[in-house]
Order: structure tokens, then C-alpha cells, then sequence
């Protein structure tokens, strides 16, 4: 049905995004073996690297860009920091605190591959007469029977990123390289080793690379400052319509969560609530009992397909993924142009708008789209 | 790569003289501590001396004055400092630093680090289009308030502006303000002679003319009261302590007596292969402008500075795509982080943002040749056309 993209042309003029961290320079290391002529880059996505997150992971910080120069060095390729500082703000920065302020729970990462990674660098890249981007995303690239390039799941499920991928489009797909999709990450970490990037015991990176600290509501309550719709409110039992606790703004709470209610009160049953509504303009905050969390449909917009677009998918291979490292959920998928309306045969917990819905046949991703709206099971 | 790369970045280090290399190598395996008092240490005491001697009688000091240091940037943060913690001192609190917006970052740090940290009020003076300090403005700063120290560069190290020490040293002593100069790309291309311009204290860097990277010194008139950075031991007449590097030094003394004394062919033929080169970059780049000082005006710009901007494109796509050409050159803007900020020389000659990033400087050196700026001029066009590209 397909053949691995590996298989395609070697000798390409590569431009190998290098993070600092232990895949990327991997996945530099195997792209100058498998032929192409390499050309190791840095983002700067911080103006201010300080202002961003420090330590030893993440993006941004001075350490990484030399730890990707070492990299670079010892895998014997040029290297260069280009600074896409200004581009990550407006597009990842800003629209991840408008998000927030307007009561959903973007990610950051889809935002930084569709609008940095494979747009704003691969452009670049083509127009200095560079061929392709090749990074160190768990992912594997397939020429399909109809020619187009096929993006699927890693076949380390565990470290699969095809899911912060599935924004991208033919057209990116077809000038990028996953060259790390076939491996599983401890084998990662040995070629590194054996390879003698210094990199390979470097703790690998969860968080948001822009947040120190991992403090989501500490970093956007200093950055929203003027721009936050609220900065406090009732926390509202969804059920009694009692008020059992304050918070001190609405950005601060993703539908789901449990932890850091510091709700006054405890639930009558006595059983954890969890957040099921937020609602910037009044300020409140919804939370009731994890079952009222089970979403059985949802809506998404903004879609981004990887091949052609579908109208109807369904069948015992079509999946879709609500988050990052979620589940695989079971689904009908209706494309009504800009709309995407999903069914899910077994209902889901904790969706939350903003999140991308990504959609899998098999292995495959078809494409993403931004949930809008969530329709919950009946009480 | 090395072989046929085509080295147009001297100014942020030339390669080391031939003399340099051989009296480098040749003092590796003495013996002995210059502070020690037996033979060896005499011995090795002697090379600096000797070294302290030649360096003198090439700048116009006399050789008590040479306090050696680890390079441009320490004799810089010396002279600021300790100029400036000396003079406070005497004038009490409150006393103003005077420096260019223009200078190196070894000075504009630590004047920002002095202010920051409450122990100084700083003035940067402003400069022209060309990058020439408004001496109007210094008088008007000289007279405002008691001043400690002003600071002015010798040449501009990115734009290759020659600035007016000789009147920027008549104007402090109308106030009795010493002057500071850093001095790094001028030893060597321009005649500098210390006793002659006036200043009270001059960074020299021996990378910078065909030394060995790690030595500098900071010539400083024995009256200047400096307070030392660095403690312990004393060895440069307490002023700098730490054990001598005497190869270093010797090697440092070498270059310096060499390229003082072949200055004006130097600068001569240096300056035609620049003039070539940017004459032959417009031709073929009709839109690429010189930043600084024109070329035709004697003694007004470093004669191996080429400072160009090509509109429309991003300085360093430039710097990349020449280098896979084996061109190697400079965008001359301070890179902290790796993130290339746009030169604060280039916002100071009021160049805006993005004026300030489409800009290359190409530094040409002693081993500079006629073929390097073929190669140059035939790779600028493709390259630029590709950045353009790149930025659309």
C-alpha cells in the first residue's frame, strides 16, 4: 500500500532544526548518514532568554543553544542560530495567551510546528535553497499509492508525536524528514552515546517551553496582566449552583482539572470535583463530579489536512486523539468544510476547547482541527 | 573548508604573525616564575621586561606604564572601574561616567554594571551618521556635573570610525577628566602614540594585531590612581595580580613591534584591497551602501573595515549562505544567547532595526590578498539575491 519516504531521494540539501536535546541531534546525526548534506540550526525563539524558562530543558535557554552547537560540532556540520523570536511571539506567545484569557486550553506545540518549525523555518529554508527540515519528532513519513506523503504514528508508541504533527499539509509534509520514526527512544539514547553527543543523558522535556517552571497560571497571571478577562471569581457547584470557593482568575483552570481548586467546601457526597466549565466573562468557574466530565461529540474548526480532504470517515480504523499523549478514541468524523463534527462511540473525559482533535485511520493521520465545542452526555 | 576559506573577519581576530609564532613556541619550555627570585625566575622576569621595553618604545609610553592584562576586554573593565572607583574617591559620590553610545561591549558593560549596581551615573555621548562622537554634546555633558573618567574608543571595532581623541582629550582637560581609550583595532593600523594623544589610559589587545589570544595590556600614566579588579600577589605594580604569561607576553611584544612598525605599508595596502572591495560589491550590488566613514577621507575610517548593507535582506542569512561559499565575514552585531540582536552601533548612527540587521562587515588583515576579494565580490551577488528571496 506504501514504501517508507526513507527510501526517497538521498543527497537533499537538509536543514537539521537542533534543539539542544538528545533526538534532534540524532536526527541530524542520521540525516548526514543517509546522504544529505546537512546544516545544523538553533531557533532563538526567546528575545529575552532570561524571561523565558532557565535550566537544563525547554527551548529557549543559552545552554541549549550550545549544547546544540556541540552537537553540531562533533556530528561535523555547519551550524547557525536563526532567530524566529519575533514570528514565535505573535503566532505561538500571543496566541496561547489569548487563548487562555478567552477560557480555553490551546497547545502551544501544534501552534509552534504549523506556524514556526514547518512554516516559518521551512520557508526560510526553501528560499536560501535548502530542500527539506528534518527534526526530532517521533513520527514516520510513507509515499503513498497516490504519490502524496503519508504522516503515521512513531513506532515507539509510547514517545509517538504524530499528534503535535497533524497540522502540518501535504505541502509541508513533503519537504520534511522524522528520521527518528522508526526507533524507540532508549535506542535513541544509546546511539547517542555511541555516536558521543554529549546530549544523550539530557532529561527530555515536558512542559511548555516558554513557561518557567512549568507554572502555567504564575506566567500567564504576570503576562496577561491588563489583558486577563478577570482576575478572581466564583467557583460555582454546577448541580446546587452553590458557590463553594474563589479563585483568582479564570485562565488559571483547564476543563478537567482537579488539583488547586482549594474549594472551601467539600462536595456533599463527599467524592473530588472537577473543573467543567469556565466562563471568562462572569468570572465563573463550574466544577461538579468527574462523570459529568463525559463528552460523547465534539466540534472542531480551523481544519488542517494532511492529504485530501475526507467528507465521511469511518470504520474500525478511525480514531481520533483529543491530546497530547491521550487516548485513542473510537469515531465517526463528518467534514463540512470548515467544520469538523466527531462522534465518539465510547464517551471521553476532560476534552477541553482549544485542544486539536487529530484524526487517525490505522496509523495514519488524516488531519487535526481546534475543538470548539464539546456536547456532553446527559446527566 | 580551512584551506580555501577566504578570511575577511580580521577584526575579530587576525591570524598570528610568523614572529609571533616562533617567539611564542620558542619561550613554551623555559623555566621559572617572573616573581620567583632565583635564575629562572630572573630569567623569565627579564622576557617581560624586554617584552614591558619593546611594547613602550612602540606606543609612545614609557614602560612602567604597560600593566599587562588577559586581553582587551580586562583592561577595559580595569580602566572603567578602577578609573572611575578612583576618581569617586576623590569627587564623592555622584560623579558621572562619560562613554559613547558607540563603544564595545567590554566598555558598555561594565559602565551599565556600574550603574546598575548604584555605583555610577552614566552618559553615553551620542554619535553622527558616521559613527563620530558629537563633541558639542560632550562638552555640554563635560560641563553639567563633576566627571570621573570618559571613555572613547580609538576606531570603531564594527564601522571602522576613527574618532576625534585629540579633541575629546582637550575637552576633558578643560574639566580635568581623565580619558580612557580603547585602542584594540586602531594599534597597528592607524599611528597611535600615547604620549602624544594626551589619554590618561589605552586597551591594546595582541589578537588583535598578530598576537596570541589571552595578553593585552592596559597602558596607563603612573599618576592615574586606578583601584585593581583583580587581587592577589600584586605582580602588575599592584594594579593587576596573577602570574605572568611570559611566552604570551613575549609573543604580544613581538607582534606589537612588527605591526607598529610596518603600519603606514600596512594600512596603504590593506586600505586598496578594501576600497577594491566595496567598489566592485556595488558594482555588482548596485543598492549595497557603506555604513561609516566615506573611504576617500584620510585617517577617517580603519583602512580594513568594509561595512555594507544590502537592503532586503537579513544579515545573517548572508553570513551563512557565504560561508557555505567559503567566505567568512561578520554581521558585527553582538550576539548574546546566539540570538543576533541589531547592532547598538548602527541604532547610535540612527540606522533603524531593520537597516540595522541587512548589514556585513567584511575586515580585511595582513593576510588578505587581491584573490580573497575576487572571491568575495564573485560570491556577494548570488548570495544576495538568495537572502532577498529569503526574506519575502
Amino acid at each position: 500500500m506504501s514504501s517508507p519516504a526513507a527510501a526517497a531521494p538521498t543527497g537533499l540539501r537538509v536543514v537539521a532544526a537542533m534543539s539542544g536535546g538528545v533526538d534532534s541531534a540524532v536526527a541530524a546525526a542520521r540525516a548526514v548518514e543517509a546522504g544529505h548534506e546537512v546544516t545544523g540550526i538553533h531557533l532563538a525563539l526567546s528575545r529575552n532568554p532570561a524571561s523565558y524558562r532557565s535550566g537544563a530543558r525547554g527551548c529557549c535557554t543559552i545552554e541549549d543553544a550550545n549544547d546544540a552547537r556541540r552537537a553540531a560540532d562533533v556530528i561535523g556540520i555547519p551550524f547557525y542560530v536563526w532567530d524566529l523570536s519575533e514570528r514565535f511571539h505573535e503566532d505561538v506567545v500571543e496566541d496561547f495567551m489569548d487563548e487562555y484569557a478567552a477560557g480555553r486550553t490551546p497547545n502551544p506545540c501544534l501552534r509552534c510546528n504549523e506556524k514556526i518549525k514547518f512554516a516559518a523555518v521551512l520557508d526560510r529554508a526553501l528560499a536560501l535553497g535548502f530542500d527539506a527540515v528534518a527534526t526530532g519528532h517521533y513520527a514516520r513519513l510513507e509515499r503513498g499509492d497516490d504519490g502524496l506523503v503519508q504522516l503515521h504514528r512513531a513506532a515507539d508508541a509510547g514517545k509517538d508525536q504524530s499528534y503535535v504533527l497533524g497540522v502540518l499539509d501535504q505541502e509541508q509534509l513533503a519537504h520534511s524528514l522524522f528520521p527518528l520514526g522508526d526507533t524507540d527512544k532508549p535506542a535513541v539514547r544509546r546511539e547517542a552515546a555511541a555516536r558521543g553527543l554529549l546530549v544523550a543523558e539530557k532529561p527530555d522535556s515536558h512542559d511548555i517551553c516558554f513557561v518557567a517552571d512549568g507554572d502555567n497560571a504564575g506566567w500567564l497571571r504576570e503576562k496577561l496582566g491588563e489583558r486577563a478577562p478577570n482576575h478572581g471569581g466564583e467557583i460555582v457547584d454546577d448541580a446546587s449552583g452553590e458557590v463553594v470557593g474563589h479563585h483568582e482568575g479564570t485562565y488559571a483552570y483547564t476543563i478537567g482539572q482537579r488539583r488547586g481548586l482549594r474549594l472551601g467546601r467539600p462536595a456533599a457526597d463527599g467524592r473530588p470535583r472537577f473543573v467543567l466549565d469556565i466562563e471568562p466573562v462572569s468570572g465563573t468557574v463550574r466544577v461538579g463530579p468527574r462523570e459529568r466530565l463525559a463528552v460523547h461529540a465534539l466540534t472542531g474548526e480551523r481544519p488542517r489536512w494532511c492529504g485530501t480532504v475526507p467528507s465521511v470517515l469511518e470504520g474500525p480504523e478511525v480514531t481520533v486523539q483529543l491530546r497530547a499523549h491521550g487516548a485513542e478514541h473510537r469515531a465517526e468524523v463528518r467534514v463540512e468544510g470548515e467544520r469538523v463534527e466527531v462522534r465518539l462511540l465510547e464517551p471521553a473525559s476532560g476534552i477541553a476547547p482549544g485542544q486539536a482533535v487529530v484524526v487517525y485511520e490505522g496509523t495514519r493521520v488524516v488531519g487535526s482541527a481546534t475543538i470548539s465545542a464539546t456536547q456532553r452526555v446527559p446527566a | 573548508m580551512s584551506e580555501r576559506a577566504v578570511y575577511l573577519d580580521h577584526a575579530a581576530t587576525t591570524p598570528m604573525l610568523p614572529v609571533a609564532v616562533e617567539v611564542l613556541t620558542s619561550h613554551l619550555r623555559d623555566r621559572g616564575n617572573a616573581s620567583s627570585l632565583h635564575a629562572s625566575g630572573r630569567r623569565a622576569r627579564r622576557v617581560v621586561e624586554e617584552s614591558r621595553e619593546t611594547i613602550a618604545q612602540a606606543l609612545g609610553c614609557r614602560p612602567g606604564e604597560v600593566v599587562f592584562t588577559s586581553g582587551g576586554t580586562e583592561a577595559d573593565n580595569l580602566a572603567v572601574k578602577g578609573i572611575h572607583w578612583s576618581r569617586t574617591a576623590a569627587l564623592g559620590e555622584g560623579a558621572r561616567l562619560i562613554t559613547s553610545a558607540v563603544e564595545h561591549h567590554a566598555v558598555l558593560d561594565p559602565v551599565h554594571w556600574l550603574q546598575g549596581a548604584g555605583q555610577a551615573e552614566v552618559r553615553l555621548c551620542g554619535v553622527d551618521a558616521e559613527g563620530r562622537l558629537d563633541l558639542d554634546e560632550l562638552a555640554r555633558l563635560l560641563a553639567e556635573r563633576p566627571v570621573s573618567l570618559v571613555s572613547v574608543m580609538w576606531a570603531n571595532n564594527e564601522v571602522g570610525t576613527v574618532q576625534p581623541i585629540e579633541a575629546v582629550v582637550a575637552l576633558a582637560a578643560e574639566h580635568g577628566v581623565p580619558v580612557h581609550t580603547d585602542a584594540v583595532q586602531a594599534v597597528g593600523t592607524l599611528p597611535v602614540d600615547f604620549a602624544a594623544s594626551g589619554v590618561d589610559a589605552m586597551t591594546v589587545s595582541a589578537h588583535k594585531l598578530g598576537g596570541p589570544v589571552g595578553v593585552g595590556a592596559l597602558v596607563v600614566r603612573r599618576e592615574q590612581g586606578i583601584v585593581p579588579l583583580v587581587h592577589g600577589g600584586g605582580q602588575e605594580r599592584d594594579v593587576r595580580s596573577g602570574t605572568l604569561d611570559v611566552p604570551a607576553i613575549a609573543a604580544f611584544a613581538a607582534a606589537v613591534e612588527v605591526a607598529v612598525k610596518e603600519q603606514s605599508t600596512h594600512a596603504a595596502r590593506v586600505a586598496e584591497l578594501r576600497d577594491d572591495l566595496v567598489r566592485r560589491i556595488q558594482q555588482v550590488v548596485p543598492d549595497a551602501h557603506l555604513h561609516g566613514a566615506a573611504l576617500d577621507v584620510p585617517g577617517a575610517r580603519l583602512p580594513g573595515n568594509a561595512h555594507l548593507g544590502f537592503p532586503g535582506c537579513e544579515g545573517d542569512s548572508l553570513l551563512m549562505l557565504l560561508d557555505a561559499r567559503g567566505v567568512e565575514c561578520s554581521t558585527g552585531s553582538a550576539c548574546s544567547a546566539g540570538v543576533p540582536q541589531p547592532s547598538h552601533v548602527l541604532l547610535a548612527m540612527g540606522s533603524s532595526a531593520d537597516d540595522a540587521r541587512h548589514s556585513l562587515r567584511f575586515s580585511l588583515g595582513h593576510t588578505s590578498t587581491a584573490a580573497d576579494v575576487d572571491a568575495a565580490v564573485e560570491a556577494i551577488a548570488p548570495v544576495v539575491d538568495r537572502a532577498r528571496a529569503a526574506r519575502r
